[in-house]
C-alpha cells in the first residue's frame, strides 16, 4: 500500500467508521488503531497511544482522535478531511432522522414515542457512567468527586461547569504534588 | 402549543462553540443538556432525552448526533449545520495545538492527575443529567421499569445496546401510548 494516496486513505478509513460506529467514540478506537498502526504502519503503537492521550487532554469529543491522526499523517488538510469524513455521513443520517422525527411533533403517537424513549435514555446514561467507572482508572477520590459534582449541580443548576472542572483539576493536582 | 420565537442562528453558533471549547473531559451531551434544557429552556427535558436516545441508536458519535438533533429542532437544516460546525471548531484547533505541544505536556507527571480530576468532574455532570432523567422516569411504573431494564441490560449485563433497545423501546412506547389514551379517554 506504499503508493496509496494518503487523503484517499483517510476518507476510506473514516467514512465507513462514521456509519459503522454505533454507540459512540469508543467504537472507533480499535478499528482506527488496526488501520493506522497494523495495516498501514503510519505510526508505531506507542505513537498511537500518545495521540490517544492527547485527544483526551483536549476539549471536545474523544473521537477528535481521528482529526489528530489526520494532522499527524497529512497536516492541517488531513485533519480537516478526517473531520469531514468522520462526522459528515453520520450527521447527514441523523439530520434526516431528526427532520422526520421533529416534523410530527405534537401528534399523540409522537408524544408516546417521546415518553417511551426518555426512560431508555436515562438507562443508557447510567450504563455509560457504570462503564466509565468500570475502566478501572478511577479511585475512591474520583467516585467522591463524581457524587460531589452531581450534588452541587442539583443544588445550583446554573453553577458553571468550567469552574468545577478547574477546581477538580486543581485539587487532583495538589493531592498529586502532596504525594497522596 | 404556542411556538416561541425561533432561536437566532448566531446564538446557536456561540452556544455550541463554547460547549465544544469548554468540554474538557468529554461528556459533551451533558453540557448540551445543561445549556439547552436547564439554562435556556429551548427544549423540554423529555424532548431532549428522546432526541438523545435517538442519537445513541443512530450510527455516529453521540454528542455530535445530539448537536445535529438540537440544531435541527431549533432551526432546521441551518440550525443543524451551525450547531455541529460550531461544536467542532474549538476542539479541532485545540487538538492540533495539543498535538504540537504534546512533547512538553505528556512527559510532565502532573498531567495524569489533572486529567483524572477533569474526567471525574465531567462524569459528575453526566451523573447530574442521569439524575434528572431518572427523576422523570420514576414518575410512573412503566418508565421506571424501562429505565431499569435498559440499565441492567446495557450497563450491568453488557448486552449489545441496539438489541436491548429493540426489545425495551416497543414495550415502553406502547405502554405510554395506552396510558396517554386512557388519560384522555
Amino acid at each position: 500500500m506504499k503508493d496509496e494516496n494518503i487523503y484517499l486513505a483517510l476518507v476510506t478509513i473514516l467514512a465507513p467508521l462514521s456509519i459503522a460506529a454505533i454507540g459512540g467514540a469508543t467504537g472507533i478506537y480499535a478499528p482506527l488503531q488496526h488501520e493506522t498502526v497494523e495495516l498501514r504502519a503510519w505510526m508505531t503503537p506507542r505513537e498511537f497511544i500518545d495521540l490517544f492521550a492527547i485527544a483526551r487532554l483536549a476539549p471536545g469529543p474523544g473521537s477528535m482522535l481521528a482529526p489528530l491522526i489526520g494532522w499527524k499523517v497529512a497536516g492541517v488538510g488531513g485533519a480537516l478531511l478526517a473531520t469531514v469524513a468522520l462526522y459528515l455521513p453520520s450527521s447527514v443520517l441523523c439530520y434526516g432522522a431528526a427532520r422526520v422525527w421533529n416534523r410530527h411533533r405534537g401528534k399523540p403517537w409522537h408524544r408516546a414515542i417521546e415518553a417511551g424513549l426518555s426512560p431508555i435514555a436515562a438507562g443508557l446514561i447510567f450504563s455509560g457512567i457504570l462503564g466509565l467507572l468500570r475502566l478501572g482508572e478511577t479511585g475512591p477520590l474520583s467516585w467522591f468527586t463524581v457524587a460531589l459534582v452531581a450534588g452541587l449541580l442539583m443544588w445550583r443548576p446554573k453553577l458553571h461547569p468550567l469552574l468545577l472542572i478547574g477546581c477538580g483539576a486543581l485539587v487532583f493536582f495538589l493531592l498529586h504534588v502532596a504525594g497522596a | 402549543m404556542d411556538q416561541p420565537p425561533p432561536v437566532p442562528l448566531a446564538r446557536i453558533y456561540s452556544l455550541f462553540f463554547r460547549i465544544g471549547l469548554f468540554s474538557f473531559g468529554g461528556q459533551l451531551t451533558s453540557w448540551i443538556h445543561r445549556e439547552v434544557v436547564l439554562v435556556r429552556g429551548w427544549m423540554t427535558n423529555e424532548e431532549f432525552l428522546s432526541g438523545m436516545a435517538l442519537s445513541q441508536i443512530l450510527p455516529g458519535v453521540n454528542s455530535t448526533n445530539t448537536a445535529v438533533f438540537v440544531g435541527q429542532r431549533l432551526r432546521g437544516a441551518w440550525g443543524a449545520t451551525v450547531a455541529i460546525t460550531a461544536m467542532l471548531t474549538g476542539p479541532f484547533f485545540a487538538v492540533i495545538l495539543a498535538g504540537v505541544l504534546y512533547k512538553w505536556v505528556i512527559g510532565w507527571h502532573g498531567v495524569q492527575s489533572i486529567m483524572e480530576g477533569v474526567a471525574a468532574v465531567a462524569l459528575g455532570m453526566l451523573a447530574r443529567m442521569g439524575i434528572s432523567a431518572g427523576r422523570g422516569a420514576a414518575r410512573g411504573v412503566t418508565p421506571a421499569l424501562a429505565m431499569l431494564a435498559t440499565f441492567v441490560g446495557v450497563g450491568v449485563l453488557r448486552l449489545p445496546m441496539l438489541g436491548v433497545v429493540a426489545v425495551v423501546a416497543p414495550v415502553s412506547v406502547l405502554a405510554s401510548y395506552y396510558l396517554e389514551r386512557r388519560h384522555e379517554g
